[in-house]
């Protein structure tokens, strides 16, 4: 079984952003980047199922400027085989390459590597849209298991569990399927410096998107980016009875 | 204009997050249809037609629909899309589940969890978990948006009197078979719609020390949250997590117990109308959002607040 693992490149989660201050983007100059977290986790996903001996080849993909070569050899040195980056200088944050341009690009390069899996983030911590996954899934036909917690598979059948408003919900997906994940599907491993070296001599295919014929003009235009309202700190009470007083008296909510 | 809710209900009762994205598409302006798609869903569909404002209700019954999988759903969505400007679901797991299906089958660039209209086109969307606030203008011919439901206003859960028409489902696909849910029973408020939120965090330390916040949370009536390290610890289930990747609240009061406040969490909790945080650490980042800070070991505050209560 192949198992494509499509990633980005975002901002750390542990990075507090910054909005320019001509509104017109967040700041990503010298900013620490890394693979966007559910994209570890799926990843891992995949690199465990190798493991077990139920993948044969697992390839990441990304969309994204000449540097996030840097995140696919990070997911090689924690076990993919090999990569791919549609390489392209349009922002991959906001105003550029879009869940809709990113599930097109991911459908074109499926239909030629023909993998039987697809695990990918459920979402991405730069825009949060959570699309992709769920496009890439309506332009192939296949079935999509969103936000997976548990992920089973025994020969054809795939058997996943999905965290919900509501609880937990499982569902038997016909193959191939598109996998989203969530949080606790795995706890991720650190890439050791053997496997970093590694990573280094395995095969990285660049590629235009013109060649996989997509472009990644925005739909949605960014007119403005700004900074959240700011919620100032309030006061310290000092004892149990000072905090009952002040949410009776003053805030009046209880 | 014109604009389709997509419904979130059980086949019996609309969910509240439904009535909320009836909100901002009443901002939009327009004639309002609601789809209730699901399997002997009459009584959803009735409900539907009891709020007020609404035009139609089209009712997609059929038994590969009861649990309103993605699949199912987006060609149905399609199939209508045409008569419609908007089509708007909530921005919960049912609305982000099926909407992108839905909106890559029409080739549109779905707009995410919007939290203000400007108009028709224009929408503000929270980026980076609340951090930078995007104002965001569509060009294509037809919007389809999940909403951001705690900063809508519900309209009128009755009062109403729409048409109930019938819509002819297809034939099922079948891509994907349902095993079970393992769904959390509470006698509780639901999360994202209860007044006050009682959350605990890592610091609460096991699933058995969870019985004091459970205890607070219930002489409050209150709903109980947690942060993703309370969830990935097993002390609580994993539909109490509050946070970017979780649920996100705004009651009029929320407290934050052995909490530290990681933006990841303050981006699910930080429009909360009063926020209480408890915690020893006098340094803990939550308490540069919180209203009231109580500097001390929960174990000792958290019973005697219950108590005194
Ligand atoms: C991609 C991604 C998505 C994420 N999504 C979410 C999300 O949706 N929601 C979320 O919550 N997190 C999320 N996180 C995790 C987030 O970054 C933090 O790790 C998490 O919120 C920390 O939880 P916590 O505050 O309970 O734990 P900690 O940060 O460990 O804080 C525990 C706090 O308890 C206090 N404490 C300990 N003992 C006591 C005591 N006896 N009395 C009083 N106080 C005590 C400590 O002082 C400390 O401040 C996400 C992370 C990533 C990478």
């Amino acid at each position: 079984m192949k198992i494509f693992v499509p990633i980005k490149r975002v901002v750390d989660y542990n990075v507090k952003i910054r909005v320019k201050s001509d509104g017109s983007a967040v700041e990503l100059a010298n900013v620490k980047m890394s693979i966007n977290p559910f994209d570890e986790i799926a990843i891992e996903e995949a690199v465990r199922l190798k493991e077990s001996g139920k993948a044969s080849e697992i390839i990441v993909v990304t969309i994204g400027p000449e540097k996030a070569q840097e995140q696919i050899r990070t997911a090689m040195a924690i076990g993919a085989d090999r990569g791919i980056l549609v390489k392209t200088d349009a922002p991959i944050d906001l105003g550029g390459v879009e869940p809709l341009g990113v599930a097109k690009t991911l459908k074109a390069l499926i239909e030629k590597e023909k993998p039987d899996l697809v695990i990918m983030g459920k979402q991405s911590i730069d825009d949060d849209s959570n699309q992709s996954g769920q496009m890439l899934a309506a332009l192939l036909g296949w079935a999509q298991g969103t936000f997976a917690s548990k992920l089973d598979i025994d020969g054809d059948k795939i058997t996943v569990t999905r965290e919900v408003d509501g609880g937990l919900e499982t569902l038997e997906l016909s193959s191939p399927a598109i996998i989203t994940t969530d949080l606790r599907l795995n706890e991720p491993r650190y890439a050791k410096l053997p496997d970093i070296m590694k990573a280094k001599k395995k095969q990285l295919d660049i590629i235009e998107p013109s060649e996989l014929g997509v472009d990644y003009t925005a739909r949605l235009e960014i007119i403005n980016v700004s900074e959240p309202e700011q919620r100032s700190a309030g006061i310290k009470v000092a004892s149990v009875d000072a905090l009952i007083d002040k949410l009776k008296n003053e805030a009046k909510v209880i | 204009m014109s604009i389709l809710i997509v419904a979130e209900h059980d086949n019996t009762n609309i969910k509240s997050a439904t009535l909320s994205t009836i909100g901002a598409a009443m901002q939009i302006g327009g004639d309002i249809d609601i789809l209730v798609a699901g399997s002997n869903c009459d009584e959803a569909a009735s409900a539907a037609a009891q709020i007020a404002g609404i035009s139609k209700i089209i009712k997609a019954d059929a038994p590969h629909l009861e649990h309103q999988s993605a699949e199912e759903l987006a060609p149905i969505i399609v199939d209508l899309a045409s008569n419609y400007s908007h089509i708007l679901t909530p921005a919960t797991t049912f609305g982000k589940n099926i909407l992108p299906r839905a909106a890559a089958l029409l080739d549109v660039q779905q707009i995410s969890d919007i939290i203000s209209v400007e108009s028709p086109d224009t929408f503000k969307r929270p980026v980076y978990a609340g951090n930078a606030i995007a104002t965001v203008r569509s060009s294509d011919s037809i919007k389809l948006i999940t909403v951001r439901t705690t900063t809508f206003d519900a309209p009128n859960a009755s009062g109403g009197n729409a048409s109930v028409e019938d819509y002819s489902v297809g034939k099922a696909l079948n891509l994907s078979k349902f095993v079970k849910q393992e769904f959390s029973v509470s006698e509780r408020p639901e999360l994202t719609s209860a007044k006050i939120v009682v959350s605990g965090g890592r610091g609460v330390g096991s699933k058995e020390n969870f019985k004091i916040i459970e205890a607070l949370a219930d002489k409050l009536g209150a709903a109980i949250g947690a942060s993703r390290a309370a969830v990935d610890a097993e002390f609580v289930p994993n539909d109490y997590q509050v946070g970017q990747t979780g649920k996100i609240v705004a009651p009029d009061l929320y407290i934050a117990i052995g909490i530290s406040g990681a933006i990841q969490h303050l981006a699910g909790m930080k429009d909360s109308k009063v926020i209480v945080a408890i915690n020893k650490d006098e340094d803990a980042p939550i308490f540069s959002i919180a209203d009231y800070g109580l500097v001390a070991d929960l174990f000792d505050v958290v019973p005697e607040l219950e108590g005194k209560l």
